[in-house]
C-alpha cells in the first residue's frame, strides 16, 4: 500500500509531507472542539454566577490541559513521521 | 512572483535547535552516556538561585514582613489557595513544598525561553518532563497503595463504582490504560510539546522579522518589516502567559493525580 502510494505521488517525500500535513490537521479537530467546549462553558458558568469563578477557574484549566494533550500527541507524531 | 531578491527564506531543521555541544567529554555512569551543555549549567544556576530566593526569603521569617518575605509568601499563597487548596483539599498541606518547588522549578525553567542569553526553554526536552512526571507517577501510586492497598488501587481503577456492569467490557481497558500508561505519557508530553513549539514559533518569526528586514533585500518585505517584528513582541508575551499556564497545569495536574489517590471517589 506504502510502495503504491509512493508511486501514484511521484516519491516517497511528498507522502510523508503528506502525512505530516494531515496528521496534526487532523489531531487538532477534535481538541479544537473539545477545548472551545470547555472554556465555552466554563465563561457561561462564570457569567451566571460570578462568585463561582475562583471554583470554576481551575477545574477549567484541567478540562483544557487534558482535552490539548490529544492534539499535542499529534504535534510530536508530526515529527515523529519520516 | 518572486518577493525577494535574496537567498529563499529556510528554516533550520528541528534537530539543529535543540542540539547544544557537549562542554567536557562526555561520560559514563552505568549505561547512561552524560553531556553537560551549556542549558545543563542554566538548570544548575537556576536551582541554586530558587533555593537561595527562597532561604533569603524565609531565614529568619519576621511577624511584619520585608518586601522579599511579602513577596514570596503572596507566591506560595497563590499555589496554595489556587492549586492545592481547590483539588486536594486541607490534607494536602503535606504536599505543599513538593507542589510549590515543581510549579516553581518549572516556571523558571518555561520563563528561560524569554530571557536573552538563554532563550530556549528548558523543558522543551524531553528528560525535563519525563522527571516530573515519572515523580508525580511515582507519588500517586505510592500514596494509592499506601492509602487503599494494592489490591483495592487496582481494583477501585478497574471497576469505578456506580456503573452499570455491561459498560465494564469498554470502561475496564480504557480506564487501565488511561490512569498506568497514558497518564504520565500525557503530563510530560503536554509539558515538552508545548513548549517547543512555543519555541520552534519564537525562532521562526524572528527569523523571518531578520529575514524581512536584512536578508531579503526587496524594498517591499522592508516596508511591510513591521509587522513581523511586532507580531514577535506580541508572541514574546504570549509565550509568557504559556509559560506560567504550563508550569500551573503541571502541578494542578499532580495535585489532582494525588487527590484522586488520596480521595477515591465513593
Amino acid at each position: 500500500m506504502h510502495m503504491l502510494l509512493a508511486q501514484a505521488a511521484g516519491t516517497t517525500i511528498s507522502v510523508a509531507a503528506i502525512g505530516k500535513g494531515l496528521v496534526y490537521g487532523l489531531a487538532a479537530i477534535g481538541p479544537g472542539i473539545g477545548i472551545g467546549l470547555v472554556f465555552g462553558n466554563a465563561i457561561q458558568a462564570i457569567a451566571r454566577q460570578p462568585e463561582a469563578a475562583g471554583l470554576v477557574r481551575p477545574i477549567m484549566f484541567i478540562g483544557f490541559a487534558l482535552a490539548e494533550a490529544l492534539a499535542l500527541l499529534g504535534f510530536v507524531l508530526f515529527f515523529l513521521i519520516h | 512572483m518572486n518577493l525577494a531578491a535574496g537567498p529563499p527564506f529556510t528554516v533550520p531543521d528541528i534537530n539543529e535547535l535543540f542540539s547544544y555541544r557537549s562542554l567536557v567529554h562526555p561520560f559514563k555512569i552505568g549505561p547512561v552516556t552524560f553531556h553537560i551543555t551549556y542549558l545543563t549549567i542554566v538548570m544548575f544556576v537556576l536551582s541554586f538561585l530558587l533555593c537561595a530566593l527562597f532561604i533569603a526569603a524565609f531565614r529568619r521569617p519576621a511577624v511584619v514582613p520585608g518586601k522579599l518575605q511579602n513577596l514570596m509568601e503572596a507566591a506560595i499563597d497563590a499555589v496554595r489557595e489556587n492549586i492545592v487548596l481547590q483539588t486536594i483539599g486541607p490534607d494536602g498541606d503535606r504536599f505543599m513544598p513538593y507542589l510549590t518547588a515543581v510549579f516553581f522549578f518549572v516556571f523558571a525553567m518555561n520563563f528561560m525561553e524569554i530571557v536573552p542569553g538563554v532563550q530556549v526553554p528548558l523543558t522543551s526536552f524531553m528528560a525535563v518532563p519525563a522527571l516530573f512526571s515519572l515523580m508525580a507517577y511515582l507519588i500517586f501510586n505510592y500514596l494509592g497503595i499506601r492509602k487503599q492497598g494494592a489490591y483495592h488501587y487496582v481494583k477501585d481503577t478497574m471497576f469505578p463504582p456506580g456503573v452499570p456492569k455491561p459498560l465494564y467490557v469498554i470502561l475496564t481497558p480504557i480506564e487501565l490504560v488511561s490512569k498506568f500508561i497514558f497518564r504520565p505519557i500525557t503530563l510530560a508530553v503536554r509539558l515538552f510539546a508545548n513548549m517547543m513549539a512555543g519555541h520552534v514559533m519564537l525562532t521562526i518569526f524572528f527569523l523571518a522579522s531578520t529575514y524581512f528586514l536584512f536578508k531579503a533585500h526587496s524594498l517591499f518585505l522592508i516596508a511591510i518589516s513591521p509587522a513581523p517584528i511586532l507580531l514577535s513582541i506580541i508572541l514574546t508575551g504570549f509565550e509568557l502567559f504559556i509559560a506560567l499556564i504550563q508550569a500551573f497545569i503541571i502541578t494542578i495536574l499532580t495535585a489532582v493525580y494525588i487527590d484522586e489517590s488520596l480521595h477515591p471517589a465513593h
